[in-house]
């Protein structure tokens, strides 16, 4: 089972560290963890997607709880949230295969940030599937490096009012 | 005023008899300001043994026990017993030393990132920037150790810190800790929910574990029990919640527990577990006691309710609490037949041990052998029955604890052992702690030979500060539960569990500490030996030999 984590935490040294560590002493899985500043200054948001079965994902809830840094835990599962991620993919390109690539962006609708001669550097911002999509596309080109930011979630809004 | 009068002023406010330490460097800011003040400084001989001593202090009285050592190595020798608290939730305040901040980071000497290295096992730790944050995090610490599931907080202090002015000094009133608020009391509908089943069960059994100790609950334990004549059972770190010989006690739980009080639980059609985390070592098979069951797990910490095993009913809240809500209730439910059962359980089981033979020698009659060698678990019970009703029993770790839990006796006093850890050495050191707590009360360590000899220069503590322990060695010249391990596991291919001859004389040990030592080798002197042991107010050395191949 899949279940994402927004943990509300104190913005201070070493808070990202404890987190972290409580998953891996505790044998927890991290699928994805992105990390960002809320509106005050003084607390982020931690969005930890993560899989087990049933116990383990409350038991993770259990343990986030316990820790002295953190405010707030919400869980839900994909269905419940926008989800978002962002990837950047630096591919090499060719008379051959450009039109194909951009071809392939349109159609999901990623925009081409920077280029070179030989290079360019790709940006989609989508479902976590979606961007998966697009990674699977782009196989048959040869790809540099690439840099995604995990998934962001927050619950959606007929939800909230639940 | 600087940050190591503040640190040290805040440790009066807070009401610190003693603090048990270990100098250097880094600390010495604060044990200069200490000496301003009307606290009680133990030097300890090993900073391990700074966290066992403020360990068994804590447990005795109630309040939060402070250990304080340098940085780097010293800081490193405490972390066992910082992880021995945690895991029995201890509340401590442990103060370390850091060197200068600025130099943080960058592996100068004596520097140790320690409250890294604790992260997973303190419940919380602070690094302080700056001596102004000194007395809200001071108050916040001993707040947070002692409330909820307690536990070890760090407070790691760098040099310049300690020595850096601050204006003006206000101990604040409050704790106000916004990701901090444990739960005390019950949920109404939940404990009403108890109650119901309770009075449709048929068996009902409570285990009691460590929380019942933790949150003070004995009495409102026992008041619930004997007014609904409920049968209790324990875990190792509950020994003591009802005393052993009370008609409603059956006994310990768990693979080293007695057979009767295993069955009943697997009997019982109602199951309460109070305070006890559903370990491994107390119920190794978590989803049987779940099987056709009530099962009622009540915890303070909500993180330990469906950990091991999912209950019926789970409640949250301070046991005593709970348990002063219960007892406004009334059950009229009868269980008599249960209890005649269970009864029938005890016998089944007394009748069927027969006492373990020696194992020492094929060739000596039992007589022989016992002119040699005593029995350690008829010693036990002859040790417990003759200490004073309101004893503290400290048990180490090792075959010595498991013949304690089984056969020590406790009434009105309390049984300390390192359960969730099974740190070797504990005995020693807790006992001296126990005994500076409650300075009245006689106070007994149990340890093996392996054990003692990990912890056995706290003795020169003992003897500095004149702390009265009484301290037991069983002797056979062997790690007995590793060497029984071996024997079962690997067919007597034993290794690296011998002490051999190289074991030191104790007699001369005892000498060499100024302590009076006492022996005891065969079995027409144990009486006698024991009674002349326990006479007197004054640390005592009891060497009891034993034989080697005895399994528990």
């Amino acid at each position: 089972m899949k279940r994402i984590y927004s943990v509300l935490v104190e913005n201070r040294s070493g808070v990202l560290c404890k987190v972290a560590g409580l998953f891996w002493r505790r044998c927890f899985n991290i699928d994805s963890l992105a990390v960002g500043e809320t509106e005050d200054k003084n607390v982020s948001n931690m969005i930890i997607v993560s899989t087990g079965d049933r116990r383990t994902l409350e038991q993770i809830e259990k343990q986030l709880n316990k820790k002295l840094d953190v405010i707030k835990v919400k869980t839900f599962d994909e269905t419940e949230s926008i989800n978002r991620e962002l990837m950047l993919v630096k591919v090499r390109y060719n008379r051959t295969n450009r039109k194909d690539i951009m071809e392939n962006c349109e159609i999901m609708n990623a925009s081409i940030v920077d280029i070179s001669k030989s290079m360019m550097t790709i940006q989609i911002c989508d479902t976590p599937e979606r961007v998966q999509i697009f990674l699977d596309m782009l196989r048959t080109v040869s790809i540099i490096e690439i840099a995604r930011t995990g998934t962001l979630a927050l619950l959606k809004c007929a939800e909230q009012g639940k | 005023m600087i940050g190591a009068d503040a640190i040290v002023k805040c440790l009066v406010k807070e009401g610190v008899e003693y603090v048990f330490g270990y100098p250097g460097v880094a600390i010495t800011p604060f044990f200069n300001s200490i000496l301003d003040t009307d606290i009680k400084t133990i030097l300890v001989r090993q900073e391990q043994n700074a966290a066992h001593e403020a360990s068994g202090y804590a447990r005795i009285t109630g309040k939060v026990g402070v250990a304080v050592a340098t940085s780097g190595p010293g800081a490193t020798n405490l972390i066992t017993g910082i992880a021995t608290a945690f895991a029995d939730s201890i509340p401590l305040v442990c103060i370390t030393g850091q060197v200068n901040s600025n130099m943080m980071g960058s592996d100068v000497f004596q520097e140790v990132d320690v409250s890294g290295a604790c992260e997973s096992f303190v419940k919380y730790s602070y690094i302080v920037r700056k001596a102004a944050d000194i007395p809200r995090i001071v108050k916040e610490a001993f707040h947070i150790a002692n409330t909820g599931r307690k536990g070890p907080v760090l407070i790691d202090l760098p040099i310049d810190v300690q020595n850096q002015e601050i204006r003006k000094f206000e101990y604040p009133e409050t704790v106000n800790i916004r990701t901090y608020k444990p739960t005390v009391a019950g949920h109404p509908v939940q404990m009403k929910r108890v109650i119901k089943e309770l009075q449709k069960a048929k068996r009902p059994i409570i285990c009691a574990g460590g929380g019942v100790h933790l949150s003070g609950a004995k009495e409102e334990l026992r008041t619930f029990v004997e007014n609904n004549d409920i049968p209790v059972v324990c875990t190792m770190m509950g020994l003591g919640a009802l005393p052993t010989n009370h008609f409603l006690f059956y006994g310990m739980v768990g693979n080293n527990g007695q057979a009767y009080g295993n069955r009943a639980m697997n009997d019982a059609d109602m199951i309460i577990m109070v305070g006890a985390r559903v370990a491994d070592r107390s119920v190794s098979q978590p989803d049987l006691i779940t099987e056709n069951k009530v099962l009622v797990h009540i915890d303070v910490d909500p993180a330990e309710i469906g950990k091991n095993a999912g209950p019926t009913i789970p409640l949250v809240g301070d046991i005593k609490h709970v348990l002063e809500e219960f007892n406004k209730s009334v059950i009229t439910a009868d269980y008599s037949l249960w209890i005649d059962k269970l009864d029938g359980y005890k016998d089944d089981t007394q009748n069927a041990s027969r006492r373990k033979r020696h194992m020492f020698s094929s060739t000596l009659t039992e007589e022989e052998i016992n002119a040699l060698m005593v029995n350690p678990e008829i010693f036990i019970k002859h040790l417990s029955r003759a200490m004073k009703k309101d004893a503290v029993y400290v048990a180490d770790v090792g075959q010595n604890q498991l013949w304690s839990c089984a056969n020590c006796e406790i009434r009105e006093g309390r049984f300390l052992t390192s359960g969730g850890m099974g740190t070797m050495g504990y005995a020693v050191p807790a006992a001296l702690g126990a005994k500076l707590g409650a300075p009245d009360r006689q106070v007994v360590a149990v340890c093996g030979d392996g054990g003692f000899q990990m912890t056995m220069m706290e003795l020169a503590t003992m003897k500095q500060y004149n702390v009265p322990v009484k301290i037991v060695v069983l002797r056979n010249n062997v790690l007995g539960l590793v060497r029984q391990y071996q024997h079962f596991t690997y067919q007597d291919r034993f290794s690296v569990i011998d002490l051999g001859d190289s074991i030191p004389d104790f007699r001369k040990i005892a000498d060499a500490y100024g302590i009076r030592y006492q022996q005891i080798a065969a079995v027409e002197d144990m009486d006698d030996g024991i009674a002349q042991f326990l006479a007197d107010d004054e640390a005592t050395l009891l060497e009891v030999i034993i034989d080697p191949k005895l399994v528990v």
